[in-house]
């Protein structure tokens, strides 16, 4: 039986198909138990990811296509999808409390979920535009759903109508690049692609990679496409702002990494341009304009903005060592990220969640731990060593020196100066400041995620060899 | 397969104080009572365990000691801690004034008593880290590291201005390191490796040499302070608690002239004499421009901070003198104004403890009433002057003499700094201490107490004896200096061979 299943081709997909079957399995499972099922439904949802995790574990370790060629599995996608389903894990733990206490605590949020996370998983492994595309709109449209969940709050819906109108509206811009590629070139798949384009590329070509450049912004909320990102990071649920800042970044970059190391190999100078103009553009955004805000998520939506920016100084680099610092950067990223989020949700005090960044003030002595663990994730998105986020931005700035990218490499570290003093801005409202009355008690998945994190932030540096070489050879997967 | 050493012990002991003391539980009285205790017993078996590691040192050769290196990042960024004649004296200076900031913190510090001491232990493992790095990133990864404590102790525990003292250290120190470290990477993909003791053997071209050399310049200059980027010292002097301040003055200076002696000469040695005029120019102004403002100063640590500045500038024209004299006079002022800087700050916090201001004006005439007190700081004030007889004479001296060998002018103006310093120390030191005692505020105020006598005299007495005997230290780096000099104009003898046949 098993043997049979291997064969079919099905079988390098056995990921994105637990999760899919697991999503129908548990939509049944609410629809017939109604309102009263959220919590089976979520606990349900969270075995899935786990049983996903397990399956990229035992996926072949070699490259195979499935499905005609639009589907491929390598060490870059294991890798990729692990750290989606993680977040997508960490985010339904985040969600526990949260929604009950929100009162709107619906069996769909785990459902959407999981859909989400499939095509988050289905972006990575795509290997043709219109697979891509697939992924991108399962991922996206349930997204939106999720950021408007809240659907008495105005602040929720409007998040979710935003996100909507303008994620409409860069998918037409993608599907409209893909189609001028097709048109150019032939094919839809990546690797013929690749075939295809030699030496000088068409006119009608880069225009056409000009709008899929545009088209991926959007969806990593990289400046100039970054518009919506403050106003749907503050107006969504917190737990939703964390999936979009962790999964939905890491399943967007990989996918940018897919279209332009995969399918635009030899035209490299062509968009080699357009993400350095991205990446410096997004590193300064995401540093000066989050220097005035006010309210936590807001700021957490700018800091996306320039982690995101320096991420894509591995992609600018276009070598096996810029995927591998984009690699390591999203893996730290990720921790960084899903940390901070676990100690917003605990800003609680009543019934109220709060979300200034004044309300933090004094709280390394109303929670020492608590207040410790998101300075050291602050330090870490600065990049102060030993923090973990010091590799990750070391290995990209390495990718990006080695490609004599030194106007971006240096730009990256001054706007790193910059939003060191945003970053430490919290650090000194925690420490230096009066307290002000505590917050509620940490519930238990926000505190698991937490702890989690913190212990790969601080200690990353002791042991940073296993993370550092599997995103080696994961990256090398990309260039045989 | 896992075998610690001295040197990754002498990291560790620190943290495990640190871990220890965030398990203390209790009421407040016997959570303070209990981290202090454990925070000056961590301190002292590091100091015991760094001369363990002194008496396995060899210092009558140029190699590098004691090392060890685990698996890190990947085989060419190792975990490698190793130590040399530059090395160790700065190891074990950090290691020998550790008890003593734990000892001035003892009465003072009242609040989140935890907190400071786990930032002062984390602090020394980072100063210990950044001398016995063996590798670049790491070296990198330790200078770093140590400004999140210092944030910290500067911030919470300091004056009235404290977070913009704070936040300037901070933004200052980090602007400035971040091209260091693509200066690294640089290196890096150069040499193909981060390990200090092989990139002290690789020649790297002489035009990248002017880039890396200025990226590290841009880190150093910064961490040393020199002018015209030395503003944050006094703010975050004036604004630190007291033994904040002996770390600043006593330990994180010095990190900038190790990184010159250790990176900047013997890696870059072209762009070394290439830019032996600028760091000329910068010192002198430093050592005399800087001496003026110490002069007009009316807050005390205000005043010894600016005199830190000038001192720093000795030992940068020392440095890049490029002769013997110069570079161990520079080590030797570095060690020297360890603890004559780092004692003359307990000396302030003694005074400021008991009247919790630090204007000059609001003393005068403490000798009627504090006699050991005013022969403490009168053997320091000397130490600061530079008088024959205590340690700061010898390396001033030196400095001074590799200067004259190398550029008269230079020599020339430095020994202004000389006779500016003895003018503000000895008027610092004459409205502070002489005079009748007039103030009535000051009537009541004791002479130093058992604790304080402890903290000051061991400083005071070595301040004495590396004046009238110097040789220990300097001969702990007669070897590498020797061997750094010969490796430097090795350097420049080929690439004069090599311009030769152009000129002809």
């Amino acid at each position: 039986m098993s043997t049979t299943f291997m064969a079919t081709g099905f079988w390098p997909a056995l990921p994105e198909i637990i999760l899919a079957l697991g999503a129908l399995a548990l939509t049944l499972v609410g629809a017939y138990r109604g309102e009263r099922s959220t919590v089976i439904v979520g606990t349900g949802a969270f075995v899935v990811i786990l049983l996903a995790l397990v399956a990229v574990g035992i996926t072949p370790r070699t490259r195979v296509t499935t499905f005609g060629g639009s589907y491929i599995s390598d060490d870059f996608a294991r890798y990729m999808k692990a750290l989606v389903l993680l977040a997508a894990a960490a985010t339904i733990a985040l969600s526990s409390d949260f929604m009950e206490r929100q009162r709107f605590a619906r069996f769909e949020y785990p459902l959407l979920i999981l859909l989400s996370t499939t095509g988050s998983m289905m972006m990575i492994s795509a290997n043709d535009l219109i697979a891509l595309y697939l992924g991108l709109e399962l991922q996206s449209l349930a997204a939106y759903v999720i950021c408007a969940i809240h659907r008495d709050n105005v602040r929720s819906s409007e998040a979710g109508l935003k996100y909507f109108v303008l994620g409409a509206l860069s998918s037409g811009m993608l599907l409209y690049g893909a189609s001028l590629v097709y048109g150019f070139t032939g094919t839809v798949s990546l690797p013929a692609i690749a075939a295809s384009v030699q030496g000088q590329a068409p006119i009608g070509l880069t225009l056409g990679l000009v709008f899929l450049a545009a088209g991926i912004a959007f969806k990593l909320a990289a400046a100039p496409f970054h518009m919506w990102t403050p106003d749907v990071y503050e107006g969504a649920p917190t737990p939703v702002t964390a999936f979009l800042a962790s999964a939905q970044k890491v399943a967007a970059i990989a996918l940018a990494v897919r279209v332009f190391i995969g399918g635009f190999p030899s035209v490299a100078e062509s968009w080699q341009q357009i993400i350095v103009f991205v990446a410096i553009l997004s590193m300064l955004i995401g540093s000066f304009a989050a220097i005035g805000q006010t309210n936590i998520k807001r700021l957490m939506a700018y800091s996306s903005i320039g982690n995101i920016g320096y991420a894509l100084i591995g992609l600018a680099a276009g070598t096996p060592e810029g995927i591998q610092g984009i690699i390591v950067y999203m893996a730290i990223y990720l921790a960084m990220t899903l940390g901070a989020f676990a100690v917003i949700l605990g800003m609680r005090r009543g019934d109220t969640y709060v979300e200034g960044i004044d309300d933090l003030s004094g709280a390394a002595q109303t929670h020492p731990w608590r207040a410790f663990a998101l300075a050291m994730m602050l330090f870490s998105l600065a990049g102060i060593p030993p923090l973990a986020g010091f590799f990750a931005k070391f290995y990209v700035f390495a990718a990006a020196i080695q490609a004599n990218l030194f106007v971006l490499a240096v730009i990256g570290v001054v706007t790193s100066v910059v939003g060191a003093y945003y970053y430490i801005r919290i650090v000194k409202i925690m420490y230096f400041d009066a307290p002000r009355p505590a917050f509620e008690r940490l519930p238990d998945g926000p505190q698991a995620v937490l702890i989690a994190c913190s212990v790969v932030v601080v200690l990353f540096w002791m042991i940073p060899a296993p993370l550092v070489s599997s995103a080696e050879s994961a990256a090398r997967s990309l260039f045989n | 397969m896992f075998s610690l050493g001295i040197l990754a012990g002498l990291l560790i002991v620190p943290l495990v104080g640190a871990a220890f003391i965030l398990t203390l539980g209790g009421d407040d009285r016997d959570v303070r009572s209990n981290a202090r205790s454990a925070a000056l017993a961590t301190t002292v078996v590091t100091f015991l365990l760094s001369l363990w590691a002194w008496s396995r040192f060899d210092p009558s050769t140029a190699a590098f000691q004691l090392t060890e290196s685990h698996r890190w990042l990947a085989e060419t960024i190792r975990f490698k801690l190793t130590v040399d004649g530059f090395s160790m004296p700065f190891i074990l200076l950090t290691t020998f004034l550790m008890p003593f900031c734990i000892l001035a913190s003892w009465e003072v510090i009242e609040t989140r008593v935890k907190a400071y001491y786990v930032a002062f232990l984390v602090l020394e493992t980072t100063m210990i880290g950044v001398f016995a790095a063996g590798d670049l990133v790491l070296f990198y990864l330790f200078f770093e590291a140590g400004l999140i404590p210092m944030f910290l102790i500067i911030g919470i525990w300091g004056g009235k201005r404290r977070i913009y003292a704070s936040f300037k250290f901070f933004l200052y120190t980090l602007l400035g390191s971040v091209l260091m470290l693509l200066a690294i990477i640089a290196m890096y993909w150069h040499a193909g490796t981060t390990d200090i003791q092989t990139l002290l053997q690789h020649r790297f071209p002489a035009s990248m040499q002017t880039w890396l050399w200025l990226a590290f310049f841009a880190s150093l200059a910064v961490k040393m302070p020199m002018w015209p980027v030395h503003t944050w010292l006094p703010d975050a002097h004036v604004e630190a608690p007291t033994a904040g301040s002996v770390i600043l003055a006593g330990i994180l200076l010095k990190m900038g002239g190790y990184g010159f002696i250790r990176f900047s000469l013997p890696m870059f040695p072209d762009a070394s004499l290439l830019f032996q005029p600028l760091v000329y120019a910068l010192s002198v102004v430093a050592i005399i421009y800087t001496s003026l403002v110490a002069l007009m100063q009316e807050d005390m640590k205000k005043l010894i901070a600016y005199s830190s500045v000038a001192h720093m500038g000795f030992v940068t024209m020392g440095i890049f003198t490029l002769n013997p004299q110069g570079i161990q006079g520079a080590m030797f002022q570095m060690v020297s104004h360890g603890l004559v800087s780092g004692a003359l700050f307990l000396c302030v916090g003694v005074v400021y403890d008991r009247m919790h201001t630090r204007e000059i004006a609001a003393y005068g005439g403490l000798v009627n009433r504090m006699p050991l007190y005013a022969v403490a700081f009168l053997i320091l004030t000397m130490g600061n002057v530079g008088l024959p007889g205590t340690s700061g004479f010898v390396g001033e001296f030196l400095t001074m003499m590799g200067a004259f060998r190398s550029n008269p002018w230079v020599g020339f103006f430095a020994a202004f700094g000389v006779i500016l310093s003895a003018g503000y120390a000895l008027w610092l030191y004459a409205r502070v201490v002489y005079g009748k005692l007039e103030k009535p505020s000051l009537q009541g105020i004791a002479d130093l107490d058992r604790r304080e006598i402890l903290t000051l005299a061991p400083l005071v007495a070595l301040v004495i004896w590396y004046g009238v005997a110097p040789g220990q230290i300097l001969d702990t780096f007669a070897a590498p200096t020797e061997a750094l000099i010969r490796s430097v104009e090795a350097a420049l003898a080929t690439v004069k061979t090599a311009a030769a046949p152009g000129l002809r």
